[in-house]
């Protein structure tokens, strides 16, 4: 096989999938503390919570299993229900705050 | 060509997301998050999971994307104050995050058997997941399904107006009267 072809056969190491989810989970991380915003904060949750999907993804491949791939499943929907619930909730809170800033929320009673 | 594949959309991932760090606009933070969910839908292809590429886009970033946007025009989130935060996340936080990041980076760097992924080796159909959903997993499926709806009915229990009081009345024309 010509050099040109052979590039397009390369295959690329599982660990850079896993090195790719870490980076992922730690920029939600930094962002879940950087940020000022309410709903940029839940941003950064689905972030990590995504990058967290993608080693399960590289797992199942790695060993060959369904479960892996049905966990992320699970994942997913998890997700979309705590979006709405937390949407709700931020929706909620701006109707008695009327401000999205994370610092001036810091009490949960009214 | 996976290899070139690989670069690219991890590129993008990587993009999107330091991008969602550096907007001071939510929406653009929203829309940053499209692309890395998107990407993110690609690697998984790429990774032989065909029925969570799809249900990624779906799920990820259409439904809760479209659900995340919605709120931010809803709510007219404008450009965020940048202050400096509160000293824990400082003091705690980022060494916090470079120790994690580094720990992990070098456990996976160091893992042996680790394998690798081609595009030719072969995809898990949408029908072996669910032989395997819907046989073994029936129940936490049917489990997740009441979940969602609780969800439901809580996020309307939720962000409707003014809890335990009486709903807003509806005019004769049918159409509601503006919140304030």
């Amino acid at each position: 096989m010509n050099p040109f072809l052979a590039q397009f056969q390369q295959e690329v190491p599982l660990s850079w999938y896993l090195i790719l989810s870490a980076t992922l989970f730690s920029f939600g991380v930094v962002g879940f503390l950087i940020k000022r915003n309410l709903i940029t904060v839940f941003m950064s949750i689905e972030l990590m919570l995504n990058a967290v999907n993608l080693s399960f993804v590289t797992f199942a491949h790695q060993w060959h299993a369904v479960k892996g791939q049905i966990f992320v499943f699970f994942v997913m929907m998890v997700a979309a229900a705590e979006a709405a619930v937390g949407l709700a909730i931020i929706i909620a809170v701006f109707r008695v705050r009327a401000t999205l800033a994370v610092d001036r929320i810091d009490r949960m009673k009214l | 060509m996976h290899l070139i594949l690989f670069l690219v959309f991890a590129g993008f991932c990587l993009a999107g997301a330091i991008n969602l760090l550096l907007q001071s606009h939510p929406i653009n933070s929203a829309l940053s998050l499209v692309v890395v969910m998107t990407s993110l839908a690609v690697l998984y292809l790429m990774l032989g999971a065909e029925f969570l590429a799809a249900a990624q886009v779906i799920v990820y970033a259409g439904a809760i994307m479209v659900l995340f946007t919605f709120v931010v025009m809803l709510l007219n989130a404008g450009r965020e104050e940048r202050t400096l935060g509160s000293s824990a996340a400082r003091v705690v936080g980022f060494p916090a995050v470079v120790v994690i990041l580094s720990v992990l980076a070098t456990v996976i760097v160091k893992t042996q058997g680790l394998g690798t992924a081609g595009l030719s080796q072969g995809i898990t159909s949408t029908e072996d997941l669910s032989k395997v959903l819907f046989t073994e997993l029936l129940l936490p499926f049917e489990v997740t399904s009441v979940l969602v709806l609780i969800a439901i009915l809580g996020a309307v229990a939720l962000a409707r107006h003014g809890h335990g009081e009486q709903p807003l009345p509806v005019p004769a024309n049918g159409e509601r009267t503006a919140g304030k």
